[in-house]
């Protein structure tokens, strides 16, 4: 579904991805590891199209197209969904508004009929219970005086209704406590779908307790330095980044 | 956003959609002013004495006045004797009974604007007067109107078959010695719309003017007074859209509201004069006094306005709060793209005890536009326990326009409570990513957030109205982030 080859990227003049090469398939799970500033954030904004990153060298190939061509708007309307970091306050925009312009962008790139006010209604309240929110969140600013773990469940809401072919989760994990990333995980977990693939940024191994991965990656100086399963996650929480570090050094 | 300019330029580059000229002659008085000018006007309109002896009075003291500097706007002088100060549709004639007799022509325009008179009247319940260069040509719902004996004509009718009221209060909350424009207005205006709500009449639907400049080079000097009795409630809707041209045209109108005791005025403004093209060439030079005047205790002025066009924008709706226990409003969005430049904001007055009133103001910057927020809030001794709530927000599209705040705050009462906020935010191209990695396109997602950002304004205005301002500000700010 998604071949990244050899990709540089550049923010401010700075090189950032080195030569990143990646591989995913429909229905894979993978965690992409590794320590601050090597590169987590900027492999998911390249990926969603954030103006500011910019790709000096190497291919991204979704679906068989060339991504890095389309527009962010293009990309999402063809299934590419970031949940951010830090998702964005916007005063005076109600959720449920935001939402169902955002619903109805992308069926309308399927070809699919816009949902009315009624049908749309019943699949965020269905979702919604998912994510053990209450109802009184959809006539709120969108993520707009959310606490942190508001925010994040929003994410995974709004993933939860868009339905992407590929979700990049950009440290979904950071700053939740652990009942709000256990929400997060179950919402997650239930959106595992063969016909979906989903990338997970994180710093710790902690949400892969929750959200099992098929594929754990380490990202080091702009590049992949490793690949392994589910032990590899447990044997950095031990070991740290260093031992990778230095061996990518050699 | 670069990868995406070359629409945005598209974008911008869109025409002022309601750019065109009616070919109707007018009347015109050649341009100059002088005394006779204003006597001339005078005895076009067939004006009693007191009328004309007021206009004079206003033209000597112009005379002896200069042009106000102090606001953040810049324009080349502006030649006075340069203007024609009278133009009307010659069809006039006989004035109009009913909309049978309407120039075709002046209908098919509000046709153009969207504004199909008739059926809009009765499909949205509103009694329309429309005033087309200076002279209002057509009138409706007059009948249900007058059944609750509320009175709504334009200003020369008033001026006819009530003199009396006229006299008694025009001028009475703007003096025509106020200010340069309001002086020149008080000289020199044509026509413009009076309402007179009697005594414990709620009236009966929502009055609403259609402003239009049209006639080349005709300086527009609109004059409103709107008197609300004791206990009475009126909602009064103003929106214009003007023709494109090249001259810069000037408008300084006057607003008069006064309110009696536990009277109730509510004044909506959609604003879309023409505001020069892409380099700011053209467009509207928009001066105008708009003042209230909370007279009676329990009284309540309250000011909505969404401004849009215009190449200058110098506008202040303030109330004072005379009467105890009164209440003042003012919720404004100024928008301001391209070249236009925006002075605007308000003053409340705090005369009477346990006064109230409370500011919001919304201004949007895009382009090279500058815009600024210039308010006053002034309490007098003995205006025990006033209060006023300001909150002031700016927001700035790209990287080359600019927003000021001019707060001016006076009090000289102890017991007083003023409280002032204020924002400055650049529309987030987080927001914008946010929304694009969404699905949205560049145009909805601006959209949505500029709504966002106005809500708080649209929803104090009437329904039909609160659309008009969101369209409007769509098509004003198309284009504007790149």
């Amino acid at each position: 579904m998604l071949k990244v080859t050899n990709l540089h990227a550049r923010v401010d003049d700075k090189a950032i991805l080195t030569g990143l090469d990646l591989e995913i398939g429909a229905g894979e799970v993978h965690a992409i590891m590794g320590p601050n500033g090597s590169g987590k954030s900027t492999l998911a904004n390249v990926l969603a199209g954030r103006d500011g990153y910019e790709v000096t060298e190497g291919t991204v190939e979704y679906d068989g197209q060339d991504l890095l061509a389309l527009a962010p708007e293009e990309r999402a309307r063809r299934g590419v969904f970031l949940a951010f970091q830090y998702p964005v306050e916007i005063p005076g925009v109600n959720n449920a508004y935001l939402l169902k312009a955002a619903l109805n962008a992308i069926r309308a790139h399927r070809g699919e009929p816009e949902l009315d006010a009624f049908e749309f209604l019943a699949l965020v309240k269905e979702r919604m219970e998912l994510m053990h929110m209450d109802e009184s969140f959809l006539n709120r600013g969108v993520n707009e005086g959310f606490s942190g773990g508001e925010k994040k469940r929003n994410e995974i809401l709004q993933m939860a209704i868009l339905e992407p072919r590929l979700a990049v989760l950009d440290e979904t994990d950071s700053g939740l406590d652990i009942d709000a990333l256990k929400v997060v995980a179950a919402g997650v977990n239930s959106l595992r779908d063969p016909e979906r693939a989903i990338v997970m940024v994180t710093h710790y191994q902690r949400l892969l307790d929750y959200i099992e991965p098929d594929y754990v990656h380490v990202l080091s100086g702009g590049r992949i330095v490793k690949t392994g399963d589910r032990t590899l996650a447990l044997e950095l929480e031990d070991r740290g980044y260093d031992w990778l570090r230095e061996a990518a050094s050699v | 956003m670069s990868t995406r300019s070359p629409d945005v330029q598209d974008l911008i580059a869109k025409k002022y959609k309601h750019g065109f000229v009616t070919d109707i002659d007018a009347d015109t008085v050649p341009p100059g002013l002088n005394e006779d000018v204003v006597r001339l006007i005078s005895a076009k309109k067939c004006e009693p004495a007191f009328l004309l002896e007021w206009r004079l009075k206003a033209y000597r003291h112009w005379l002896n006045m200069t042009e106000p500097q102090w606001a953040h706007v810049h324009h080349a002088p502006i030649d006075y004797q340069s203007i024609s100060y009278y133009s009307a549709p010659k069809s006039r004639d006989d004035g109009p009974k009913s909309l049978d007799e309407v120039d075709p022509k002046l209908l098919e325009t509000y046709e153009k604007l969207g504004i199909p008179l008739h059926e809009r009247a009765i499909l949205a319940g509103v009694a329309v007067d429309a005033v087309f260069d200076s002279v209002s040509v057509a009138t409706t719902f007059k009948e249900k109107l007058s059944e609750a004996g509320v009175i709504f004509c334009s200003f020369s009718e008033a001026v006819k078959n009530h003199p009396d009221l006229v006299e008694a209060y025009l001028g009475s909350v703007v003096p025509y010695s106020d200010n340069f424009f309001a002086t020149l207005n008080s000289a020199v205006f044509s026509d413009g719309s009076f309402v007179y709500v009697p005594k414990g009449v709620r009236c009966p639907m929502e009055l609403s003017t259609y402003f239009r400049i049209n006639a080349a080079n005709t300086g527009q000097f609109e004059r409103t007074l709107i008197v609300a009795e004791e206990g009475s409630h009126v909602s009064y809707l103003e929106g214009c859209t003007a023709p494109m041209r090249d001259e810069n045209q000037l408008h300084a109108a006057v607003v008069e509201l006064v309110a009696l005791e536990g009277a109730q005025i509510k004044y909506s403004t959609v604003q879309n004069w023409y505001p020069g093209d892409e380099n700011g060439v053209g467009g509207i030079y928009n001066f105008v006094t708009k003042r209230g005047d909370c007279r009676g205790d329990n009284s309540k002025i309250s000011w909505t306005q969404v401004e849009t066009g215009s190449a200058i924008t110098w506008k202040y709706p303030s109330c004072i709060l005379r009467g105890h226990n009164s209440v003042g409003e003012f919720y404004s969005v100024a928008v301001a793209n391209n070249c236009q430049q925006a002075d605007t904001g308000t003053k409340m007055i705090h005369i009477g005890r346990n006064t109230r009133s409370t500011v919001v103001s919304k201004g949007i910057s895009a382009g090279r536009a500058q815009n600024a927020y210039r308010g006053l809030v002034k309490v007098l001794p003995g205006a025990e326990a006033a209060r006023n709530y300001t909150q002031c927000d700016s927001l700035l599209m790209g990287d080359k326009c600019g927003a000021h705040t001019f707060p001016y705050v006076e009090v000289k009462e102890p017991t007083a409570q003023v409280e002032h906020e204020a924002t400055t935010s650049k529309i987030g191209e987080d927001q914008l990513f946010y929304c694009l990695q969404r699905g949205l396109s560049e145009e909805d997602a601006v959209n949505m957030i500029v709504n966002g950002f106005c809500k708080e304004v649209f929803r104090e205005l009437p329904m039909e109205f609160a659309v008009e301002a969101q369209n409007l500000l769509s098509v004003s700010l198309e284009g504007a982030i790149g």
